[in-house]
């Protein structure tokens, strides 16, 4: 009886003036949506510093044929983690931080629906990360067998080291799985009255979508990593041919998620661009209803692709039909999409700050990854292309340009409503320009160098693909260091930026731009109407 | 005017024109190849190819018209058209009538290359780390090919030769015009068998029998890599094929028989220190070096060091079950099956000699043979 009358008191006493607490105390235990939005952004940018030199190391060693800097076994290590850092580290936490930030305040929710669990969500990350890099460090090195550990060399033929692999990608799972129960139940039991479903604005609905991908795959995952787990421990044979085992069994076991896989981190990254693109072109959004039924179609479909990795495993020739077929069809949404963004901006009245500018390539290079997904999806070309540099251009059109692109357009467009302060225009500019044209001299001749029959994961080449490969590193570190230029010009806005106002953008829509800018502590503590 | 436009169209396409002379020399493109299933494995690259490069002018063509047109420094205003559900149906119809025109073609041709029925030539292709086996099926002719580049063009201690890490020391030698069936499969880990001019890519996997075939219609000869991640060798794992006349094939079949006749016979000699010393030597560098170093040093802790190791200095019988059945568990593979019996012997006393492994042993094939019979 006290007690509830002691918490009515406090209830009355707290209100939206309620600080954040001081010093360190205020980021290990903050349950608020903003603090740990804030800390999964920087986290994933360290990791993405990261995993770039990691990247850069390779392209190092890839800059001349014949080995030069490093020995085939660390090129192993670097590409197994870069590709791991990269997926796990920097695309999605950057998503969960960007949710973290912007779902509530764009359904009017005062904060995740569980904010402690948010807490722990985050904080399990950086010791996840810690548990697989500091394998670098061990006897016998880092896990060597590419991001995709294909059985049995992940497991019979692993390093000791495969253990610590195994624990971490469990805690990051267990971390994603937790981030995508909260945010599906703040999207679902928090929005603002009057804000109903076909409503919301279309970051929160690809995020919804992206949720429920992640609670679908990620046990699958955690199934898979334990299957291994037994498999090198415990004497089981799931993988091992010569216990009765299946080697293939892993790659459908691991497909099943990893296709998903890859729409989780797109698909945050098209609600981004369907945010920027009608703010910038002064126009609302094209097809909003067939834009969220696309997001839905590309979602179900891609639990029936998976196969499409695993063409050349032998599967019998209905098998491959299916997969074909049903990886073409995927087409279909994804060309929706990119044909409603660009009626968006067809008779607008357009201007090209930052944001819009890494929108703008994002929709074309984006396309241009989905057209060599279209190749790919032919059965027997791909049979020239799987595991060539042609799959490794194809996967980072899609990633770099189409994820991280967005990352940097959200960050861009919601940056002055988080610190209240504007970037510099000039550097923003300078740094979309050197990341696109790096990025493009990066990966474009992959594509020739896959065509022309260099197969991905070597650490040395036959002479005829030396010239791309040199233009490719060349690429890689313009791309590489123009992110520092990055980091400084995040540094310098939240110093001393010129003050932003409540609005922000002329004509941006939806109710984070109604809160003032920097975004309060707490916000929304009483809904905002939506009519 | 006019003329001087022309003159800075020319200076703009020259790139490209020089891009299309080098082509060959660069590889832009898949390549062609020299069988049916592989020239219509191109027309399908090229004919998708070319329907992306057309929606993509078409898609890109309407932004760009948009961005140069209908930006708010030009005055332009924005009108407030926000759906048509005849302009979405439309875009849905559409590919999807040009995704059935793609996929009828590439049916037609997956199938093809699925038909193994009929074959004249059976081969057998194993993967191991890191070489290739190849058994050719009914005539008992079978061996290893190995990367051949030298470590010192790999070091860059030796300028690189033109087909730098594109050659073997035994070449897949096939004859041209017959229906010739690869079954793939691998000893350790998952690889993958791989030649661009046939178009077949295949991966080798322990357990399982993959199968593939191809006809090539031109002699010549055809290099591939192994495709797969495979562990720390597997950019060194190349594939070389020679296609050859018919008559040429048989005659190598031949050749082939008799050298490993000879080889049998060789069981029987006996040979002093220095020379089982030279022939273990090639056959270390060849078959134990990637792992355990010319040097004996091994990388430890995966690929343990021989130099005074307990096996090489311990008992003969112990380092011989090691070499003959392998380590179960590790990647110590049993050569048992892949080495002959005096390269046995040879590749023994050579690990119990070399570097300081000063044991005087002289093991000799008929130890091997023995041993095997227990």
């Amino acid at each position: 009886m006290s007690a509830t009358a002691e918490t009515a008191i406090e209830n009355t006493h707290s209100d939206e003036h309620h600080g954040p607490a001081k010093g360190i105390a205020r980021w290990l235990f903050t349950t608020n949506h903003k603090d740990i939005g804030s800390m999964y952004l920087w986290f994933s940018f360290i990791m993405f510093l990261l995993g770039g030199c990691m990247a850069l190391t390779i392209r190092a060693e890839l800059f001349q044929p014949g080995l030069q800097l490093i020995e085939p076994e660390f090129f192993n290590q670097m590409t197994t983690l870069h590709g791991l850092i990269m997926v796990f580290g920097a695309v999605m936490p950057a998503f969960v931080g960007l949710a973290n930030w912007m779902i509530p305040l764009m359904v009017g929710a005062p904060d995740m629906a569980l904010p402690r669990m948010n807490n722990w969500s985050f904080w399990i990350l950086p010791f996840a990360f810690s548990l697989l890099v500091s394998t670098l460090f061990m006897e016998g090195g880092a896990p060597n067998f590419g991001w995709t550990f294909y059985a049995p060399l992940s497991t019979t033929y692993a390093p000791d080291t495969v253990t610590y692999f195994i624990f971490g990608v469990h805690m990051m799972g267990i971390s994603s799985i937790m981030g995508a129960i909260n945010v599906i139940a703040t999207i679902l039991n928090m929005r603002a009255p009057g804000m109903t479903l076909m409503k919301m604005p279309l970051f929160v609905w690809t995020w919804l979508i992206t949720a429920f991908l992640l609670i679908a795959v990620m046990p699958v995952l955690a199934g898979v990593v334990t299957m291994m787990l037994m498999d090198v421990h415990f004497g089981t044979s799931f993988f091992n041919a010569a216990g009765g085992g299946d080697p293939v069994l892993f790659q459908h076991i691991f497909w099943f998620f990893g296709h998903p896989e890859v729409y989780i981190m797109i698909l945050p990254a098209f609600g981004v661009v369907s945010q920027i693109i009608p703010t910038f072109s002064r126009k609302p959004l094209f097809g909003y209803h067939s834009m969220v039924y696309a997001v839905g179609s590309i979602a179900i479909l891609s639990f029936i692709v998976w196969a499409h990795h695993m063409f050349t495993v032998g599967m019998p020739l209905f098998g491959e039909l299916f997969f074909m077929y049903a990886t073409m069809l995927i087409a279909v949404p994804t060309g929706v999409k990119v044909f409603n963004w660009i009626a968006t901006m067809f008779r607008g009245s357009l201007t090209f700050e930052t944001p819009m500018l890494f929108s703008i390539a994002f929709v074309v290079l984006f396309t241009i990854g989905g057209f060599s997904g279209l190749m790919l999806a032919i059965a027997p070309s791909d049979f020239q292309y799987h595991d060539t540099y042609f799959v490794v251009a194809h996967f980072h059109y899609v990633l770099v340009p189409g994820a991280i692109f967005g990352i940097f357009a959200a960050v861009y467009y919601w940056l002055p409503k988080w610190c209240g302060r504007m970037y510099s225009e000039a550097l923003g500019k300078w740094h979309f320009w050197l990341s696109f044209v790096g990025m493009n001299l990066a990966f474009f001749p992959m594509h020739f160098l896959g065509l022309a029959g260099m197969p991905r994961r070597i650490p040395d080449y036959a002479l005829q693909f030396a010239d791309f490969n040199q233009i490719s590193t060349v690429g890689a570190f313009m791309f590489g260091s123009t992110q520092l230029l990055f980091l400084y010009l995040v540094i310098k806005a939240i110093r001393s930026g010129e003050p932003a106002t409540d609005q922000v953008w002329e004509s941006a829509e939806g109710l984070e731009w109604t809160i003032p800018s920097p975004a309060p502590y707490h916000t929304f503590s009483t809904p905002p109407e939506v009519k | 005017m006019r003329a001087r436009l022309l003159h800075w169209a020319l200076i703009l396409l020259l790139p490209a024109i020089h891009a299309a002379d080098v082509s060959a020399e660069y590889g832009l493109n898949m390549p062609r190849g020299v069988t049916d299933v592989s020239h219509s494995v191109y027309d399908l690259h090229m004919t998708i190819f070319w329907i992306c490069v057309a929606i993509g002018v078409v898609v890109f063509g309407v932004m760009f018209y948009s961005i140069f047109k209908h930006r708010k420094s030009k005055g332009a205003v924005a009108a407030q058209f926000h759906e048509s559900t005849t302009v979405e149906v439309l875009w849905t119809i559409v590919p999807v009538i040009i995704l059935v025109a793609m996929a009828w073609p590439a049916t037609k041709t997956l199938i093809e290359m699925y038909d193994t029925a009929d074959s004249e030539v059976d081969i057998k292709v194993t993967g191991y780390q890191w070489k290739w086996r190849y058994e050719y099926l009914g005539t008992g002719v079978d061996f290893f090919s190995n990367l051949s580049t030298p470590k010192d063009e790999i070091y860059n201690a030796k300028e690189k030769n033109e087909n730098y890490l594109l050659e073997v020391d035994n070449e897949l030698v096939v004859p041209i015009n017959k229906k010739i069936r690869f079954l793939i499969t691998a000893n350790d880990v998952i690889h993958s068998w791989w030649v661009p001019d046939f178009a077949v890519k295949k991966d080798a996997i322990p357990g399982f029998i993959n199968e593939s075939w191809t006809r090539i219609n031109e002699p010549g000869i055809y290099r591939g890599q192994c495709t797969e991640l495979c562990g720390k060798d597997h950019g060194f794992m190349p594939i070389v094929v020679r296609a050859v006349e018919e008559d040429e094939y048989q005659s190598w079949i031949i050749a082939k028989q008799e050298e490993a006749k000879a080889e049998a016979a060789l069981a029987k000699l006996t040979f002093t220190l220095e020379e089982q010393m030279v022939r273990g030597e090639e056959v270390y560098n060849t078959n134990c070096a990637a792992c355990h170093q010319a040097n004996g040093a091994g990388i430890p802790p995966a690929f343990p060091a021989l130099k005074a190791s307990a096996i090489a200095l311990g008992p003969v019988d112990k380092h011989i079950e090691v070499v003959v059945n392998g380590v179960a568990g590790s990647a110590m593979q049993a050569y048992g099956g892949q080495l002959s019996d005096v390269d046995m012997a040879a590749v023994i006393t050579y690990e119990r000699n070399a570097w300081g492994n000063d044991t005087g042993d002289n093991v000799s094939a008929k130890d091997i043979v023995e041993f095997k019979k227990k």
